[in-house]
C-alpha cells in the first residue's frame, strides 16, 4: 500500500506550476486560456502551502493559502476587465493580436 | 514581539482610511470632483510622509512581527512618498488636457502608494506578499487607465500577464522557502539558515529573486518595460518609473540582506549576473529607439543594473551607495518626466526624440532643465548621477569587484551617446516646429526644483548621504 507523503504533493505541485507557466508562453490562442493558466499557477502554490502546513503541523501555511485565494480573486476580476476593455478597442483577444508595440 | 502595536502603522493606516473616503467621495461626486480629489490624495501623501519620521530610529516590530519600522524604511517611505506625490501634481494638467480627469486615478495611485508603503515595511512573507500584490494590481489598472486607447489597453495586459506571471513564481518560492524553513518570519528565517540553507530554500530564493527582478525590471525580466512605458499614458509612466521601482528595490535590499543575509554567498552571483545584464541591456537597448518614452524604459533597466551593483557588494556601504542612488535616480526621472509631459505640438501629444530639436532657441529654460537631468543620467562629473554612481562603483571595488566595476563604468560611457544625443538635438538641431508655449507653472516649477536639487546635491551630497547611511546602517544591526 502505497503511502502519499509530502513529495507526492510537492510533485503535483510541481507538475501543475510547470503546466501553468507553459500554458502562459505556449499558448498562441487565447488571453483567457492564459487567465486561466494563471489561476492554475496560484493553485499549485496553495497545494504547496497547504501540503508543508499539514506536515509541518503549522498553521501558517494555511493561513498564507487563504491570502492567495483571496488575491487571486482580486487578480481575476482585474485580469477580465482589462481583456473586456482591450476586446473593445480591437475586436479580439486573439493572443497573436497584442503586437501594436514590438516587444 | 506578540504585539499588536499599530501606532507605528500610523501613515498606513491614514493613507488607507483617505483612499477610502476619496473613494467615496469620488463615488458621490460628479466628474468636477476629480481635480479636488487629485490635490487631496496629494495633501494625503504629504501628511503621511510628516507622520513616517515619526516610527523610525530604533527598529521596532508590529503586528506579531509582521511589519517593520526602522530608518531604512523611513528613509525608502519618504522617497516613494516624494516620487507618488510629485507625480500626481505633474499629471493634473495633462489629465485635464486629455480628457482623462477621472476621480480614480488619485485613488489608484494612493491605493498603490499603500501598497509600497507595506513592502518597504513587510517582515514576513505574508505581508510581504499582500503589499506586493496591492501595488500591482492598482499598477494594472493604471497601466490600462485610458480605456478608450488601444496602446494604453495593450499596455496593460501584458503588464498584468507577466506581472502576475512573475508574482506566482514570487510565491512558489515563498511557498518552498516557508516549507524547508518551517516559517515565513524574516527574523525566523534569519535564525533558520544560520547553520547552512537547505537545498529547498535556495531553490526558493531563486524563484524569489526572479519574481523580485521582474518588479523592478532588471534584465531577463525586463521584456515588459519598454512596452509599458511606451503604451500607458505619460503620468502613468512617470509613476511606474520612479516609486514602484524605489519600493521593489527597498523589499529587494531588505529580503537579500535580511533574512537572507547569511547565504550571501549564494544570491551574491546572481545579482552580479542581473546586473550586468541589466547594464548592457539598458545601454545598447537605447541607442536605437526614437520615442523618448522607450529610450526612459531602457534607461531605467540600466539605472537599475547600476543600483544592483551596490545590492550586489552586500554590504553597508553597498547598501548606502543603492539608497543614495535611488534618491538621485527619483529626481533625475521626475525632472525629466515633467519635460516629456509638457511635449505637445499644437495640443498634440509628442513622443519622438526628435520633437525637442532646437528646444534650447524656443524653450531656453526647458532645455536647460533636460540638459542637468541628461547630464546627470549619463553621469557626467560633478552632477548628482555622477555621485550616485560613484559610490556604489566604490563599494564594489573596495570589496574585490573588479569586473563588474569595469563593466559598470564601460556601459555608463555607452550609454552616455543617448543622453548627450538628446542634447544634441536641443541645442545643435534646427527646430522643425516649435514645442506649445502654455507650458503649466506647475510643470515648470517641478522642472526647476529638481534641476536645482540636482544642482544642491552636486555641490553637498552630505546630507543625503549621511541620512541613506543611517538607513543602510539600520539593516545592518547598527
Amino acid at each position: 500500500m502505497l503511502q502519499i507523503g509530502l513529495s507526492h504533493y510537492l510533485t503535483v505541485g510541481a507538475i501543475l506550476f510547470t503546466l501553468g507557466v507553459l500554458g502562459i508562453f505556449l499558448n498562441r490562442k487565447n488571453v483567457i486560456i492564459i487567465l486561466m493558466a494563471i489561476e492554475l499557477i496560484l493553485l499549485a502554490i496553495n497545494i504547496n502551502f497547504v501540503a508543508f502546513s499539514f506536515f509541518l503541523h503549522d498553521l501558517v501555511g494555511q493561513i498564507f493559502s487563504m491570502f492567495v485565494l483571496t488575491v487571486a480573486a482580486a487578480e481575476a476580476a482585474i485580469g477580465l476587465a482589462i481583456v473586456v476593455v482591450f476586446h473593445r478597442n480591437r475586436g479580439t483577444i486573439a493572443v497573436e493580436d497584442i503586437n501594436q508595440m514590438k516587444g | 514581539m506578540s504585539d499588536l502595536n499599530p501606532a507605528l502603522a500610523v501613515p498606513e493606516i491614514f493613507m488607507a482610511l483617505s483612499a477610502l473616503a476619496l473613494l467615496l467621495l469620488g463615488a458621490f461626486r460628479k466628474q468636477e470632483a476629480a481635480q479636488g480629489i487629485t490635490v487631496l490624495a496629494i495633501i494625503t501623501m504629504v501628511l503621511a510622509a510628516l507622520l513616517v519620521p515619526a516610527g523610525g530610529g530604533m527598529r521596532s516590530l508590529a503586528f506579531v512581527g509582521m511589519f517593520v519600522v526602522d530608518s531604512f524604511a523611513v528613509y525608502s517611505k519618504l522617497l516613494v512618498l516624494l516620487a507618488s506625490a510629485l507625480t500626481l501634481a505633474m499629471s493634473m494638467n495633462w489629465m485635464r488636457k486629455e480628457n482623462l480627469e477621472r476621480s480614480e486615478f488619485p485613488v489608484l495611485v494612493l491605493l498603490a502608494t499603500l501598497g509600497m508603503m507595506m513592502m518597504i515595511s513587510a517582515n514576513n512573507l505574508i505581508s510581504l506578499y499582500l503589499g506586493l500584490e496591492l501595488q500591482s494590481l492598482s499598477l494594472y489598472v493604471l497601466a490600462a487607465y485610458h480605456r478608450e486607447n488601444s496602446r494604453a489597453t495593450e499596455a496593460g495586459l501584458k503588464y498584468f500577464v507577466l506581472g502576475s506571471l512573475a508574482s506566482g513564481l514570487m510565491l512558489y518560492g515563498s511557498s518552498l522557502i516557508y516549507g524547508f524553513a518551517g516559517t515565513t518570519g524574516f527574523d525566523g528565517l534569519a535564525h533558520a539558515v544560520t547553520s547552512g540553507a537547505p537545498v529547498g530554500v535556495l531553490i526558493g530564493l531563486v524563484f524569489v529573486l526572479a519574481g523580485l527582478a521582474f518588479k523592478i525590471s532588471a534584465v531577463p525580466f525586463h521584456m515588459w518595460t519598454p512596452d509599458v512605458y511606451e503604451g500607458a499614458p505619460t503620468p502613468v509612466t512617470a509613476f511606474f518609473a520612479v516609486g514602484p521601482k524605489i519600493a521593489a528595490f527597498s523589499l529587494l535590499v531588505r529580503v537579500m540582506v535580511g533574512p537572507f543575509a547569511e547565504m550571501t554567498q549564494q544570491w551574491t552571483q546572481v545579482i552580479v549576473l542581473l546586473s550586468i545584464a541589466s547594464m548592457v541591456v539598458g545601454a545598447f537597448g537605447a541607442i536605437a529607439q526614437d520615442n523618448i518614452k522607450r529610450l526612459m524604459a531602457y534607461s531605467s533597466i540600466g539605472h537599475v543594473g547600476y543600483a544592483l551593483i551596490g545590492l550586489a557588494v552586500g554590504n553597508q556601504s553597498g547598501i548606502r551607495g543603492v539608497l543614495v542612488y535611488l534618491a538621485i535616480y527619483l529626481f533625475m526621472n521626475v525632472g525629466t518626466f515633467a519635460v516629456i509631459l509638457a511635449m505637445r505640438q499644437k495640443g498634440r501629444l509628442m513622443e519622438g526624440i526628435n520633437d525637442l530639436a532646437g528646444l534650447s532657441k524656443t524653450h531656453p529654460m526647458m532645455a536647460a532643465a533636460l540638459a542637468i537631468f541628461m547630464f546627470s543620467m549619463a553621469g557626467v562629473p560633478p552632477m548628482a548621477g555622477f555621485w550616485g554612481k560613484l559610490y556604489v562603483f566604490m563599494s564594489a571595488i573596495e570589496q574585490g569587484l573588479i569586473t563588474l566595476s569595469v563593466i559598470g563604468v564601460l556601459t555608463s560611457v555607452v550609454s552616455a551617446y543617448y543622453y548627450l544625443r538628446i542634447i544634441k538635438i536641443m541645442y545643435f538641431d534646427e527646430p522643425v516646429e516649435a514645442l506649445d508655449r502654455d507650458t503649466s507653472p506647475g510643470l515648470g516649477l517641478i522642472m526647476a526644483v529638481n534641476a536645482l536639487l540636482i544642482l544642491v546635491f552636486t555641490i553637498m551630497p552630505a546630507p543625503l548621504v549621511s541620512f541613506a547611511g543611517s538607513a543602510a546602517s539600520a539593516l545592518f544591526g547598527g
